[in-house]
């Protein structure tokens, strides 16, 4: 059943939520929108279509500590470090960045399972955004994501002064009860505007220039073929080997354990690593992947080819785009596809 | 600019026909207007893709470092304030100038697709670069902007036209000019304020730092083979903002490590994702070398030595910090 | 962080950088000289101002100092000819930096004091621990994680 909000009372509803548990949602910090949590003097911009980071955040935090070790004398005591389990929503999440969670969900869900991980997907209630309005660097329904109607536990809609909330599931239903006073049904008119919405932008979505990327050819019998292109070579030369592609992305998922020493214990945490970082996997024989050229070709190859072949054909790329506005250079999974996948580039 | 594009994709086939170079650096043509990236073309056809335009604003200097490492001869193609990043190169003995051909070609003013973002042009399909105005053509309409508010931070304080290095120049005459600021008018602001307030501002911005290490990967003068940052043994974490001290002294540590050396081309700030004023510090070690040990512009000549390199008898105490006022 | 908190006086923890041809032997000498300087400064030998990475610096903060101070030889007397003329110029930009930063430039100083210098060590340490004590504890570019507490 779709409910119904007038715009301008968006602000009661983020504090019913905040009532009793954490709200985050797409804040402004000196221009920058990134996920954040809510205060009543937040400054909330829903009208951004992308973050800079994704809302893996809050589910795969870019740092956490695990566990802490203290000696004292020849005792050594091991204390667990792990964040309290409390619920949270995070509002605002757009139909890539849902689909990102089911990515991340087969790695870490999967034997063994990542229990820091699954508590905080446990706890956490998606709020999802519909798209008006999609950038010319968007290209998720390649990848078969409706941005009009994205999944996620319940989803907004903003037409012109009224924001239409949709449960989905029951922790969005849960949510839903306790924000129902705020909320009116929506009508029969409010169905077509609903309806106007998701087809205008479907139709916006559908002349995209990025709409056409060709992934016919990305599949596990091509490994090798790909594995050895010679446009490997070509198409690395421009990377300058930082990580900002992979610290926006919302689906990669890559961490390295290190250990803090404080001075008086030992902190152990883990954070988010990236592939194209020269001591990626560094190993006590070196490094299995010494040039740029390698590097660059296993984060595409690991998105493109490994993990569908390991994930029932699911390219681990949501299409949000952010790679495509972020790179330093402006080297970008869509142009990797564009020059791999068989397609010439469109001038 | 289009002219110089023009020009040099001509030249730079005549020198790869006649062999004078082996291949060449430029900029390639992407998905969009906006997203040329650095590419070496080593065939006259490749060079059909060869674009300069308000977006290549990504410096080649510093992929000089590895393409003089190859056999042959490697054509370059150099904005004004490139070249200053190219002497300095030099200077450190990391680029083969006898492996080099550099074209200067001249510069309009790079701009920011973030500004035109935020100045509200949104799903850009198509940009044209007109004089002193920039259309964006957008899935919700056309857009006309000035493009002094497009432009690239850095270009707003640009040091000029005029290459300090170079073989032969490909300019033309009717490239836009623009009035430029004052680079230290920032810096100086900070400088005014109580340290609480600048701490606070700090703060804000360094809170975002996500640890992706572009500032670091794109600057020019970035250039060891192995980073400090890098070795995980100097107990810095290279990938993680653990902490807000991690943040702050990685800036402090990378700012401080191209001290003298930084020639303020500003390729920290434009590439930092979520635009933290990476320049500022920068310009901070600047302004006090100016003031401590006289005007010095890194990468002026290829020549000397950097003020962290020297030293004279008389130079100021470091007292000279709380002797100068201020909170 | 204080190091003592007994009694309620703010003892604010001081690192001291000092040469080991200069002011650490000036160090000794106020030692033998039975002169006092507070017991919260921590001396660290360093071959030579100019060894003094700055990274260094920013680890004792890090660490839980509340000022830190380098002292080296006088200008002109480096046992390595030119060592500390190279440091001066580090430590005044650093500095300069670090005030720009927010963290007070109280909190930061840098002195020459030779071998013969007793007297000049021990006025110069019991001078800054006053400053540095008058500032209070320097918690901006503490980390967090060496809180001893936060284990």
């Amino acid at each position: 059943m779709m409910l119904k909000l007038s715009k301008d009372k968006i602000g009661e509803l983020f504090q019913k939520i905040a009532s009793d548990r954490t709200l985050y949602l797409p804040v402004d910090n000196n221009g920058q929108v990134n996920f954040g949590r809510w205060t009543p003097d937040a400054a909330v911009r829903l009208d951004q279509l992308k973050t800079v980071k994704s809302s893996k955040d809050f589910f795969f935090p870019q740092t956490e500590n695990i566990v802490a070790f203290k000696r004292q004398g020849k005792d050594i005591s091991i204390i667990e470090k792990r964040d309290a389990n409390e619920p949270f929503v995070v509002f605002g999440v757009r139909g890539c960045d849902v689909r990102s969670l089911d990515i991340l969900d087969r790695v870490f869900l999967c034997d063994p399972v990542d229990s820091f991980y699954k508590a905080r997907r446990e706890n956490g209630t998606i709020v999802s955004f519909a798209c008006s309005e999609p950038e010319e660097n968007c290209f998720c329904g390649v990848f078969g994501i409706d941005a009009a109607d994205p999944l996620g536990d319940a989803t907004i809609r903003v037409i012109g002064g009224d924001l239409y909330w949709d449960a989905k599931t029951d922790k969005g239903r849960a949510l839903e009860e306790s924000a129902g006073a705020l909320f009116t049904q929506a009508t029969a008119l409010d169905s077509d505007a609903i309806k106007e919405h998701d087809e205008r932008s479907r139709e916006i979505s559908g002349r995209l220039p990025l709409k056409d990327l060709d992934l016919d050819s990305f599949e596990e019998s091509a490994l090798l073929e790909k594995f050895n292109s010679p446009l490997w070579k070509e198409l690395s030369q421009a990377c300058v080997g930082c990580g900002t592609c992979t610290y926006v992305c919302p689906t990669c998922q890559c961490y390295d354990i290190q250990d803090f020493d404080t001075g008086h214990g030992i902190q152990r945490f883990r954070c988010w690593d990236s592939c194209m970082y020269s001591d990626f996997t560094l190993m006590a024989h070196g490094n299995n992947r010494k040039s740029q050229v390698e590097r660059f070709r296993q984060r595409f190859m690991h998105k493109l080819i490994y993990y569908p072949a390991n994930n029932d054909g699911i390219f681990s790329c949501v299409g949000c785009g952010r790679c495509v506005a972020k790179c330093p250079i402006s080297m970008n999974i869509a142009k990797v596809i564009r020059a791999l996948g068989g397609v010439s580039v469109s001038v | 600019m289009r002219r110089i594009r023009d020009m040099i994709r001509g030249r730079a086939g005549e020198l790869l026909r006649d062999g004078t170079v082996n291949r060449v650096l430029g900029w390639t043509n992407g998905e969009f207007y906006y997203d040329p990236n650095p590419a070496i073309f080593e065939t006259e056809k490749s060079l059909d893709s060869l674009v300069y335009n308000g977006f290549s604003a990504a410096m080649l200097s510093k992929y000089l470092i590895e393409a003089t490492k190859k056999e042959g001869r490697v054509l370059v193609f150099l904005k004004p304030c490139d070249t200053y990043s190219f002497n300095h190169l030099l200077k450190e003995h990391k680029v083969n100038r006898e492996k080099t051909y550099v074209i200067g070609i001249g510069c309009g003013g790079m701009l920011d697709i973030e500004k035109l973002r935020t100045l509200g042009a949104k799903g850009i399909e198509s940009i044209d670069e007109e004089g002193e105005n920039v259309v964006a053509h957008t899935l919700y309409g056309d857009k006309t902007f000035a493009r002094r508010d497009a432009l690239l931070e850095k270009c707003l304080s640009c040091k000029g036209k005029e290459h300090k290095v170079y073989d032969e120049l490909a300019v033309a005459d009717d490239l836009w000019e623009w009035e430029t600021v004052n680079r230290f008018t920032k810096v100086g602001e900070l400088e005014g304020m109580g340290p609480g307030e600048r701490f606070s501002f700090w703060r804000g911005e360094l809170s975002r730092c996500i640890r992706c290490n572009a500032c670091r990967n794109a600057c020019p003068v970035c250039s060891c083979l192995k980073c400090v940052f890098d070795n995980p043994r100097s107990g810095v974490q290279a990938k993680a903002n653990a902490d807000s001290f991690e943040e702050n002294m990685f800036h402090i540590i990378r700012a401080f490590h191209v001290a003298g050396r930084c020639s303020d081309c500003g390729e920290c700030s434009r590439v930092c994702p979520q635009n933290i004023p990476l320049h500022l510090l920068n310009r901070k070690f600047i302004k006090d070398i100016n003031a401590f040990y006289g005007e010095y512009q890194a990468g002026a000549v290829a020549e000397g030595k950097s003020p962290l390199t020297e030293y004279a008898t008389g130079d100021v105490e470091p007292s000279i910090v709380y002797e100068r006022g201020g909170a | 962080m204080p190091i003592n908190e007994e009694g309620g006086a703010f003892k604010p923890l001081i690192v001291a950088f000092c040469c080991n041809w200069c002011s650490y032997a000036g160090a000794d000498l106020a030692g033998s000289s039975r002169l006092n300087y507070p017991a919260n400064i921590k001396v660290i030998r360093v071959p030579c101002s100019c060894r003094v990475n700055p990274l260094f610096i920013l680890r004792a903060f890090q660490r839980g100092a509340d000022g830190v101070i380098m002292c080296g030889c006088h200008p002109g007397d480096c046992h390595y000819t030119s060592g500390n003329y190279f440091a001066r110029r580090r430590t005044a930009l650093l500095f300069s930096m670090l005030d720009y930063l927010g963290i007070e430039k109280g909190r930061t100083r840098v002195e020459w004091v030779s071998a013969a210098e007793g007297a000049k060590f021990a006025n110069t340490m019991n001078q800054f621990a006053e400053t540095i004590s008058a500032l209070g504890e320097c918690r901006r570019l503490e980390d967090i994680r060496c809180v001893e507490s936060e284990i």
